[in-house]
């Protein structure tokens, strides 16, 4: 399932909804990577509201997604993890270190704009 | 036979009631070799005891006259040697099942009253206060075993969605005993929250929990602390862009 991708002003906005296969991951990574050029996007945010499963490979997959990202000069806020999720991701051991997380959309552009004028 | 039997706070009229009852569920044990009623009696009286300040022993103490009675009493009824040994020997083992019952049932009652204890502490113990606007306290007190820190865990992350917070501080000056365990309890609480996007600051860790943690080699490093939990107020507000006020 492809994952659509929203430009709002200088943030893109990928909100999934649906849970995604390792291959979406996969698409996602490369069409966000190409839209920060396209756009010169200073922020990406993911929207995981609707994922009620977070695996190990979801998790790597965010991870270098927002390192690459972050190559590309942009910052990378995950907004939406559920808290079953959340619990379940601690009790699994996996963790979204060096990436930056919000409650929502509205809280992620948030700290998006906070972190580039503080 | 009665005035002798139970002296458990019963009037006479209940020593009389009581000392029936046990009696017939006796017989009924002899002759069928089911305990049912003796069952049934013994958990009405262990539930009653407790709220009556009965203590277990004075319970127990009454069913031991009873049986030393009613052991007399057979004692006294065949003169022949023979027979008493043979009713003696049906006697004394029905009696003694009878005695464990109770003391069963008086055992299980007080678990209950433990069980549910434990429940109502458990769940009062574990809120999740606001303070201010996406402000949350979360003090925590008394044991954090495996069971506890996942329900806190649990309800810290609902509220946090529920409120919206952005900062929870999380105090332990309550908790008895720090050990390896409680901090990798705090730890993951503390990584779920971070998933919801909120920053926990923890607060009150004692002079002597630091001593241990440090002692066992607990990476704390992921964890924000601060010394107390006004310090961690002052702290919040600087997160959330306030202004902290001296008073």
């Amino acid at each position: 399932m492809r994952v659509p991708i929203l430009k709002q002003g200088d943030y893109l906005i990928a909100s999934v909804q649906d849970s995604l296969a390792d291959a979406d991951l996969l698409q996602l990574s490369e069409n966000l990577l190409t839209q920060v050029g396209l756009f010169h996007s200073r922020g990406v945010i993911v929207d995981v509201t609707a994922l009620d499963v977070m695996d190990s490979f979801a998790c790597r997959a965010l991870r270098s997604l927002a390192s690459a990202i972050r190559f590309r000069g942009a910052e990378t806020v995950i907004v939406g993890i559920q808290p079953e999720v959340a619990f379940a991701m601690v009790q699994l051991g996996l963790d979204l270190a060096g990436i930056r997380t919000a409650l929502d959309v509205e809280e992620g552009l948030e700290l998006l704009g906070n972190g580039k004028d503080g | 036979m009665a005035a002798k039997g139970l002296k458990v706070g019963l009037s006479r009229d209940g020593i009389q009631t009581a000392s029936e009852t046990v009696y017939d569920a006796l017989v009924d044990a002899v002759e069928t070799g089911r305990y049912d009623g003796i069952q049934a009696y013994a958990t009405l009286i262990a539930e009653r005891s407790a709220p009556a300040r009965v203590t277990p022993d004075r319970v127990l103490e009454g069913f031991l006259r009873l049986r030393e009675v009613l052991s007399r009493h057979l004692t006294a009824s065949y003169r022949d040697m023979a027979k008493l040994t043979k009713v003696l020997d049906i006697y004394v083992p029905v009696a003694d099942r009878i005695l464990c019952i109770v003391a069963s049932a008086l055992v299980e009652e007080r678990e209950k009253v433990v069980r549910q204890q434990q429940e109502a502490i458990r769940e009062l113990s574990t809120p999740a206060l606001r303070v201010r606007d996406r402000l949350l306290i979360l003090p925590i007190i008394g044991v954090l075993d495996t069971h506890r820190a996942r329900q806190l865990t649990e309800q810290l992350l609902y509220a946090i969605r529920a409120n919206r917070a952005r900062v929870v501080i999380m105090d332990i000056t309550g908790v008895a005993s720090v050990d390896s365990k409680v901090a990798n309890h705090l730890v993951q609480t503390v990584e779920a929250a971070q998933l919801l996007g909120a920053t926990v600051l923890v607060t009150g860790i004692s002079p002597e929990a630091a001593q241990t943690l440090v002692a066992i080699g607990v990476d704390l490093s992921r964890l924000r602390t601060v010394c107390d939990l006004q310090g961690g107020l002052e702290e919040a507000d600087r997160l959330l862009g306030l202004k902290a006020t001296t008073t």
